[in-house]
């Protein structure tokens, strides 16, 4: 029974705090040096790469706006050729929906989340560092079309028959096709990762009504990544056979049908609204909780709203179909659910401003941002409810009223809010401030450039200007107004700069934080900026919803586990009373190289269809090396042993 | 002439109606939610930052209940608000629905990349009207518009007459449309259809009874022969050069069928599908080098000879 002496010897109960400091810090810290970089599985050095890449991804994105908007300044400009210009706003739209917006929320929650709940790392390390890995390829292949000048060019919905090989002929859609297989793979293990962890790994105590709201946003958002992501990942599939293999999904004359690809990409696209905004909104919350200084009015009404918005948001799919011209009674169920949704929505801003009123308001950054956030969200939205009129969607749809509409429920409802989040837990990230006078700066500089970017666009929908057109002519009187809107993308350009200067200094130079610079109340709070490679010492236990400004002087801590494994505790779903023990995976090469298998065969696919035996063939081969035994297996935790105990700290 | 908010007829102007409905109501809900939001804030700013580092406010329990009370009360007034909108969106559905139909024009819209071939059905099959890119209508009449596209999906729209009808390959569809002044109605490809959807214009040129019928009578001649020598040289051009490959002349040996129909091209008001004005000049151009002006459209660069160039513009300038 040696073994379970050495168990014994290595638990945080024997070791003195310092020891188990020095223990925990080398079993938990990041793999060195650049074949080191490969290796890494844990949540923080994971995440953080996420959240990098995918900012230089919306940099670029955002880039290809600024020509875009350049090229509409004036009509019948040649700037761009019409080409180059279908290229961009193929790249763009596809850029900020898969590479940035989606990747950047489950990024952040795969940062937060773990530290939220009070764990040390995600439910499946490795799997979560080969999700990163599968964006990242995804993400660079959509590039490489664009850099070697055979970017997609159909839209970031390419729509069949466009899309399909008789008029898309060359490997174009085919990038964006295998783009998508890419980074869904990285949106479902993200989503999987979240899901678990939440249920499992929570903090004694933190019952699921003591989750925090943003645990909850991105619980719901992850379900929802579940339910929509195979719907595209089909479409996509279709879409790629049709191209390569011959096959007919959408070929009207073979019996396919090119409205199937309608549906099979909205039943996913517009659940990725919310995909996008949910996430969004347990920031706001977070961010008016610490910000009005008390607990969120309603949280049981803004968790329901949540869930709400996650079932709803399937049923909306069609109002972006109503142009094709559907049965009345099918049509009239859309435009019900379409409106039902803004329900949730409002119950939500209702709770956030109703919080601020009867709370003691601190103006700093971060809330200028959610102040702007619910603005520019408001309106948007509500040219969002508009839009589930049949009548009047038949107006609007695919004009620059609805470009307008979409900007400003994703800028203002997802970018405000990330870039306010990001002010805010940037100390907790880098252990440093962000600087508040830059930040002020940097909020009127964005809200100015936002409005004046897209509030026009409005009215140019309404004159009668479709999305999608690479110029106009001058009699359409459409000039001046464009010319304000592009005016309007540099000042927002401006305001990207200034936060990516404000990140750069003060990730350098910034104020020292202390572990809770705002006195906010969520379990990340407690612990040191940066937060340390193990995240908890001893892990914590919560006795409710605003844990740190309610902990008792005797809070317990969990002890128990060893310092010479990557253990984290178990708990049960509902009231996350203690379970069992449980030792996580660690370093690894396998998750990279399983990953570069799969690119391998996923961008062989685009060529050959033997690019799908060739990919299976080394994924098999990779598969089978991460999860090679090796070693002497640890017992997991020993249920009979019982859960570790909880001492008074 | 096009705007959503400058309808010329019945669909237009029950949307317009609806349109500045919402905008008022919604307006008013736009400027409520942010006082709210700015009193809210501005009332309860805390002026010393000691506020920062106190745990939480306290919460009284009677003013949590009045607090819940005004939230569900807005929750209420949303739904109120959805409820006057769902009416308001019902009753205008229902109008557009009740239009008269009697009495109707009929016309075949088919969609290419990228312009429109509009076809005036009729029994007799010799007296069917092919053009392309205008529609004439005559006003206080009902027009049905049946839909479908040769190649991708294109979008019928023009904003002052009705919403979007899509043309879907294989998936025919129909329209009503009607116009109750006179007036030319610009209109525009509205669904993504490839490198030149942005030059995928049409106009509706809704015009008196009258006027409407003698256009139709006029187009469904066939092509006057021409009398001056040179218009006679630009037709021999014409038939035995590229053009009649795909473009075709009623009552001439040109019969292409994949590209718009010429028999009356001269009365047309655009070329290339809206991008440039019908002018002797601009037609020069477009024949020289359409590559140029429309990139990656069907119609290949010409090299004509300046005499030949000169007597093909005569000719087409011709067909009145």
């Amino acid at each position: 029974m040696s073994h379970d002496h050495d168990a014994e010897k290595n638990k945080d109960t024997v070791l003195s705090e310092a020891e188990l400091r020095v223990r925990l810090e080398q079993i938990w810290k990041s793999p060195d040096g650049f074949t080191g970089w490969f290796k890494n599985v844990f949540h923080k050095p994971i995440s953080e790469r996420m959240i990098i890449t995918s900012f230089v991804f919306f940099a670029l994105a955002g880039l290809l706006a600024l020509l875009m908007r350049v090229q509409l300044a004036v009509p019948e400009n040649t700037f761009l050729s019409p080409d180059l210009y279908n290229q961009f706003f193929t790249v763009h739209g596809s850029t900020m929906m898969f590479l940035f917006a989606v990747p950047v929320m489950q990024a952040v929650g795969l940062y937060f989340v773990p530290l939220m709940i009070g764990t040390r790392n995600l439910a499946f390390p490795r799997l979560n560092a080969f999700g990163y890995y599968m964006f990242l390829i995804g993400g660079l292949l959509l590039w490489v079309g664009l850099a070697l000048n055979i970017g997609a060019d159909t839209g970031w919905t390419s729509y069949v028959p466009l899309a399909g090989p008789e008029h898309s002929p060359g490997k174009r859609v085919d990038f964006w096709a295998q783009m998508i297989t890419f980074t869904e793979i990285a949106s479902l293990v993200a989503a999987v990762e979240i899901i678990v962890t939440t249920f499992k790994l929570r903090a004694p105590g933190m019952s699921l009504n003591r989750m925090p709201i943003f645990v909850w946003a991105m619980l719901v958002q992850s379900f929802m990544v579940i339910f929509a992501m195979p719907s595209v990942m089909l479409a996509s599939g279709f879409l790629a056979m049709d191209r390569l293999v011959d096959t007919h999904f959408f070929n009207q004359a073979e019996g396919g049908d090119p409205l199937l690809w309608q549906h099979l990409f909205w039943f996913f696209g517009h659940p990725e609204v919310y995909i996008i905004f949910i996430p969004a909104t347990g920031m706001v919350s977070a961010l008016v909780q610490s910000f009005a200084r008390r607990p969120i009015v309603g949280y049981t009404a803004v968790v329901l709203s949540l869930i709400a918005t996650g079932f709803l948001g399937f049923g909306l799919w069609v109002h972006h179909m109503f142009a094709v011209g559907l049965p009345q009674l099918g049509q009239s169920f859309f435009t019900a659910a379409s409106m039902l949704i803004a329900i949730p929505s409002g119950v939500q801003i209702f709770c956030w401003i109703a919080t601020l009123w009867s709370g003691r308001v601190i103006v700093r950054t971060p809330l200028l941002f959610v102040a702007g956030f619910i603005a520019i969200f408001v309106l948007g939205g509500l040219t969002g409810v508009m839009q589930a009129s049949v009548p009047f969607n038949l107006q609007v749809h695919d004009t620059f009223f609805v470009v307008a509409h979409f900007h400003y429920v994703l800028i203002g409802g997802a970018v405000f809010p990330l870039i306010g989040a990001l002010y805010y837990w940037f100390p907790k990230i880098t252990g440093r401030m962000m600087s508040e006078r830059l930040g002020g700066w940097n909020f009127w500089t964005f809200f100015i450039g936002f409005n004046l970017t897209f509030f026009p666009l409005h009215q140019l929908g309404l004159a009668g200007m479709p999305r999608r057109v690479y110029t106009y002519l001058p009699e359409t009187g459409w000039g001046s107004l464009n010319f304000i809107a592009t005016v309007g993308a540099a000042i927002l350009g401006i305001a990207v700069l200034m936060f990516l200067i404000n990140v750069t200094i003060s990730w350098r130079r910034g104020a020292l934080a202390g572990a809770n610079p705002w006195h906010a109340d969520t379990l990340e709070w407690s612990v040191p900026s940066p937060a340390p490679v193990y995240n908890y010492l001893y892990l914590p236990t919560v006795n409710s919803r605003t844990p740190l400004w309610t902990k008792a002087e005797d809070q317990p801590i969990v002890k128990g586990l060893r310092a010479d494994i990557l253990e984290v505790l178990v708990t049960n779903l509902l009231d996350a009373m203690p379970d069992h023990r449980h030792l996580l995976d660690g370093t690894s090469y396998w998750p990279f190289l399983t990953a570069v298998a799969v690119g391998i065969g996923i961008i062989t696919a685009i060529f050959t269809p033997w690019g799908v035996v060739i990919g299976s063939v080394l994924a098999f081969i990779c598969l089978a090396g991460w999860f090679w035994p090796h070693g002497e297996p640890v017992p997991d935790s020993s249920r009979e042993a019982g859960p570790p105990v909880q001492e008074a700290a | 002439m096009r705007s959503v908010l400058d309808p010329a007829g019945p669909q237009a102007a029950h949307i317009a109606a609806l349109w500045w409905w919402m905008f008022w109501i919604f307006s008013t809900v736009f400027v409520l939610v942010i006082a709210a939001l700015l009193v809210g804030i501005f009332r309860a700013r805390a002026r010393d930052d000691a506020v920062m580092t106190s745990p939480s406010v306290a919460l009284q329990p009677t003013r949590e209940r009045r607090i819940g009370w005004t939230v569900a009360a807005c929750v209420g007034l949303t739904i109120v608000v959805l409820i006057i909108f769902l009416a308001a969106n019902v009753i205008t559905g229902h109008r557009l629905a009740l239009l008269a139909a009697d009495n109707a024009v009929t016309i075949q819209l088919t969609g290419y990349r990228w312009w429109w071939k509009v076809r005036y059905p009729d029994p007799v099959p010799a007296r069917q009207v092919t053009t392309a890119n205008e529609i004439h209508i005559p006003i206080g009449r009902p027009v049905l518009i049946n839909t479908d596209s040769q190649d991708v999906i294109h979008s019928f729209w023009v904003p002052s007459l009705h919403g979007k009808r899509d043309l879907v390959p294989g998936n025919p569809s129909a329209i009503w449309i009607q116009a109750d002044r006179p007036g030319r109605f610009e209109g525009q490809c509205a669904e993504f259809c490839g490198l030149q959807h942005a030059h995928m214009r049409l106009l509706v040129i809704a015009e008196s009874e009258e006027n409407y019928q003698a256009w139709l009578e006029a187009q469904r001649q066939a092509a006057r022969a021409p009398s001056d020598p040179l218009a006679q040289r630009g037709l021999h051009v014409f038939e035995t050069g590229p053009c009649a490959l795909c473009h075709s002349v009623r009552g001439t040996e040109a019969s292409g069928q994949v590209a718009p129909d010429l028999t009356h091209f001269a009365s047309r008001a655009t070329i290339a599908a809206g991008t440039l004005p019908n002018s002797p000049g601009h037609l020069a151009a477009w024949i020289v080098d359409p590559q140029h002006i429309k990139p990656g459209n069907a119609m290949p660069s010409n090299s004509l000879s300046p005499e030949d160039l000169q007597a093909l513009l005569a000719y087409l300038g011709g067909l009145k």
